[in-house]
């Protein structure tokens, strides 16, 4: 395909955020001169999600620096960007996509950059107009008027999850001088990321900031009166009046299509580290995928960094070259003046190190499955992260001892190996 | 706002008038600088935004802090004595007619 550009070369790609884009360009910096469809199903065109939680919900930054890609920078590229339409079927036999206006697109390379979809709960009064998820621009708008609301009727804020969506959009309330209750189903915070010390450490920094934090929290209902949540009914019998329910309770992969095409999905659509799926033609990218490793076993992300890594690997996938993800997942998350990076996956750890001061500025906490380093996570110290990265990368694995004592240098190992 | 001047490695040239508060990160990839990344977004967490500023942005802009020299400690091209992240520089007045220049790799 890199080769002679045929009239008929068309590569469609489902959707227009940050994977869509990112393939978008990499095909076109890998040499691809053909036409290129960007199909995104919302009215905006690319955007950057995770200022919505943040500065953007605080007020801090417009709708316009939100934007990601303007759309005549992507016209300049030859990348045809098309906003509000939604594919409503996979022809893999004709090599065509279904459009739900009816329209049918031919494909020579499909990319499926579906990204995912906030879950909800099975709980009575959850279709109340406030209780609003956070994942698309036009959600943080309903967030952000409802919030509004809420500072003029001195309401409170339920945030459902204390995952970081929920626990970013608590800090922003809190900001904005609102009370507000995280109501979390586990026994601590962030339970699926972080380490039982490092969900103490939050919990504790969201208590100091003022937010009442409920952890083991049973909802029985939202409460309802003319459509709108006014309280969540606990289990126990309490009631929580509020203005505003947000949902952070976790997404879903959007992986209907793949699997109503007959491809592999198993809680995301299923690719290899290139991002290929088993048609030779369709290659997917970012939240959408489980991605199998080396071990048979699946992995899902959802972070910025794993939908331009799988972006880049499923573009050159269809341009015939292998591009394996293989660098070390990182995340982020900004909660009061507190940045928290992730290097690694904690998942499994039985043993943790922690450098620097956790009563203090900043500290990091690595994290060992066997005596191997496999995680660190970082708060206010950009510099251990990034560092954790390299080592991470090179598998190189500072004893506890060595990653606890702030005197020891922990680049001389990278050096050394 | 600011007219400010863009020059990727490979010697491609953009000047783009950025509105007051809006960093260099958002007006290059908002676009088409294809020099910056900015994968975070302009959360000063991914250090894909690294460039070099001229003397007169040396002289204007406020030195870097904490988080960010703690990035540009380890950006993926060389290290300079005016090495920034753009996402932490927001336009004034003050930069008009300022250059950058863009690394080749920022990852």
């Amino acid at each position: 395909m890199s080769g002679a550009v045929l009239a008929s070369d068309h590569i469609v790609i489902v959707g227009a955020g940050q994977a869509g884009v990112m393939t978008a360009e990499s095909l076109r910096s890998g040499g691809y001169a053909g036409a290129i469809s960007l199909l995104g199903d919302e009215p905006h065109g690319p955007y950057h999600r995770p200022p919505l939680s943040k500065a953007w919900l605080a007020g801090e930054i417009t709708e316009a620096q939100l934007v990601m890609r303007a759309p005549e920078m992507l016209a300049k590229k030859n990348i045809t960007l098309r906003t509000g339409v939604s594919v409503a079927a996979i022809d893999r036999a004709a090599q065509s996509v279904q459009l739900t206006n009816g329209e049918t697109l031919h494909y020579t390379g499909l990319v499926l950059a579906t990204g995912s979809t906030p879950r909800s709960l099975p709980l009575p009064g959850m279709d109340a107009v406030n209780v609003l998820p956070l994942r698309s621009r036009d959600d943080a708008s309903r967030i952000a008027e409802a919030l509004s609301h809420c500072t003029q009727q001195s309401l409170p804020v339920v945030v459902i999850g204390g995952g970081f969506i929920g626990l970013e959009v608590a800090a922003t309330a809190r900001k904005k001088g609102l009370a507000v209750i995280v109501l979390e189903a586990a026994p601590r915070l962030l339970g699926r990321v972080l380490a039982p010390v490092l969900s103490d450490w939050y919990a504790a920094l969201h208590r100091g900031h003022g937010v009442s934090v409920v952890l083991d929290a049973r909802i029985a209902a939202v409460e309802t009166a003319n459509g709108l949540a006014v309280a969540i009914q606990m289990a126990d019998g309490t009631s929580l009046p509020c203005g505003l329910v947000v949902l952070g309770v976790g997404v879903g992969a959007n992986d209907a299509l793949a699997r109503e095409a007959g491809l592999a999905t198993d809680r995301g659509i299923v690719v290899d580290a290139c991002g290929r799926t088993a048609d030779p033609l369709i290659v997917a990218a970012g939240d959408c995928t489980a991605r199998r490793l080396d071990d048979g076993s699946l992995l899902r992300l959802e972070s910025v960094q794993n939908a331009t890594e799988q972006a880049k690997s499923a573009a050159a996938a269809l341009l015939g070259q292998d591009r394996p993800f293989v660098a070390t997942p990182w995340f982020w998350s900004d909660q009061y003046d507190k940045k928290l990076q992730m290097a690694g996956l904690s998942g499994g750890a039985d043993a943790w190190a922690v450098r620097g001061d956790m009563a203090g500025a900043s500290f990091s906490v690595y994290h060992y499955r066997a005596g191997q380093l496999i995680a660190v996570d970082s708060v206010n110290a950009a510099k251990d992260h990034l560092q954790a990265r390299k080592l991470l990368d090179a598998r190189v694995s500072p004893t506890p001892g060595q990653a606890a004592d702030v005197a020891f240098d922990l680049n001389s190992l990278l050096t050394a190996a | 706002m600011a007219n400010i001047t863009f020059v990727e490695a490979n010697g491609t040239s953009a000047t783009l008038s950025v509105p007051d508060g809006w960093s260099l990160m958002q007006a290059a990839t908002a676009n088409g600088v294809d020099g910056i990344l900015g994968e975070c977004g302009g959360s000063c967490a991914c250090a894909t935004c690294h460039c070099y500023v001229d003397d007169l942005l040396m002289a204007v802009l406020a030195p870097p802090e904490a988080g960010e020299l703690d990035m540009l400690a380890n950006v993926a091209a060389e290290r300079k004595h005016n090495s920034r992240l753009s996402c932490q520089i927001k336009a004034s007045a003050a930069m008009e007619g300022g250059t950058v220049h863009l690394p080749e790799t920022q990852e």
